[in-house]
């Protein structure tokens, strides 16, 4: 048995041993740099041309990602950004697929004159539809509508005409759909309460839940100006559920999940820097 | 014969005056680079380890702070193996496993990327 003023010493000993110890270690806050999963030294601009967009009527998914990514472009990446009329490519697939339809290459890309973009949309502000009302039949409302459109992206002379025309920059294109979703189930909630001596008590508790929300689901294509190929294209997809109370607009919940994926994005694009921090030894 | 262990043990008082002048010209260099990391000079520090490591190839904590800094400069491969030099030479140091764990996560991650080009 050790004697309690033995214990002390022991303790005073391994308190200054720790002090010493600490004299010889320094944590140190690092950034380490990740490399873009493309490389785009060879690109000075990008232009993000338009996308396929489906789903729900509320939002606009060409424009608003169009619009979104460009403003982040701007400020979180080296390449120059190219303002220029959105393209209208669910028309612009539609009339490729149609056996009359004037070949893509004599075409000049954009010669619609769809709306040009807008700044960023203020903050509450509705996204309009940039279409007018389509026939049902047209309307993309799921992946299985989308496939009817994906010819355009293997499209080489379509894209290399696009590049010409723009001094041959990285194009980001793809499809964007941000579908309404609804979840009925069990879900487990933390209840708190406190018990006759002021303690607070989490239960976990299951509970049946209505809840609703949108499922955002992009596929980025990116493609040379240059030669109209693709050279990588990132998948993604991210759900926000929201309880029956909750009355969050659909334009809300599509910033708060592109949000998600901005990040994942730029790291395509642009070196992105990993914050931690490691020890230094002497 | 009995001339033999005296030579080597004169041998030996002679070389380790040899030893220690390394290792204490190693530790003032690892002492300086940790100065100038801590002031955000990278490359200053990188030089400093550079130094002590080739002043004392034995130097664990040297090579530890030399991968740090390779790793702030993105140079992983250079990293990696400064880190496995410093685990090979106090592979129960934990502050040295523990970087080379935390390092190890975002190469992975790296090496993945690049897989998926």
């Amino acid at each position: 048995m050790i004697a309690p003023r033995n214990a002390a010493a022991i303790a005073s000993l391994a308190v200054l041993c720790g002090s010493l110890a600490c004299t010889n270690f320094y944590e140190i806050p690092i950034e380490t740099p990740i490399q873009p999963k493309m490389d785009v030294s060879s690109f000075n601009r990008v232009l993000v041309a338009g996308f396929i967009g489906g789903g729900t009527d509320d939002v606009d998914a060409n424009l608003e990602t169009v619009r979104l990514l460009r403003s982040q472009l701007r400020s979180k990446s080296n390449l120059r950004v190219i303002e220029a009329e959105v393209l209208p490519l669910v028309d612009m697939a539609r009339d490729q697929s149609k056996p009359q339809a004037v070949p893509t290459d004599a075409a000049p890309a954009g010669s619609d004159a769809p709306a040009p973009v807008p700044a960023l949309a203020a903050p509450g502000e509705t996204a309009k539809p940039a279409e007018t009302a389509k026939p049902d039949e047209a309307r993309i409302r799921g992946e299985k509508d989308l496939e009817r459109y994906q010819g355009i992206f293997a499209d080489v002379a379509f894209w290399k005409k696009i590049g010409e025309e723009y001094q041959n920059p990285l194009i980001v294109t793809g499809t964007v759909l941000f579908t309404p979703y609804q979840s009925n189930s069990f879900v487990t909630r933390n209840v708190e309460s406190y018990d006759s001596l002021g303690r607070r008590i989490v239960t976990p508790v299951r509970t049946y839940m209505e809840r609703r929300g949108f499922i955002l689901s992009p596929n980025f294509i990116f493609i040379d100006g240059r030669t109209g190929t693709q050279l990588h294209s990132e998948k993604m997809r991210e759900e926000i559920l929201y309880t029956s109370q909750q009355n969050v607009p659909a334009l809300s919940s599509y910033f708060e999940l592109m949000d998600r994926m901005i990040p994942s994005f730029l790291s395509t694009l642009s070196t992105q820097r990993i914050r931690g921090t490691r020890v230094l030894l002497k | 014969m009995h001339f033999r262990p005296w030579a080597a043990a004169a041998l030996l008082l002679l070389s380790v005056p040899a030893w220690a002048d390394d290792r204490s010209g190693a530790k003032s260099q690892v002492e300086f680079g940790i100065k100038v990391a801590q002031s955000g000079l990278w490359k200053e520090a990188r030089y400093r380890w550079e130094k002590a490591v080739e002043l004392d190839p034995t130097y664990a904590q040297a090579w530890n702070n030399l991968a740090i800094a390779y790793e702030h400069e993105g140079k992983f491969d250079e990293a990696r193996k400064a880190y496995e030099k410093a685990l090979e030479l106090d592979p129960k140091n934990l502050l040295i496993r523990q970087n080379y764990d935390l390092f190890k996560e975002i190469n992975d991650r790296t090496q993945k990327r690049r897989g998926d080009r």
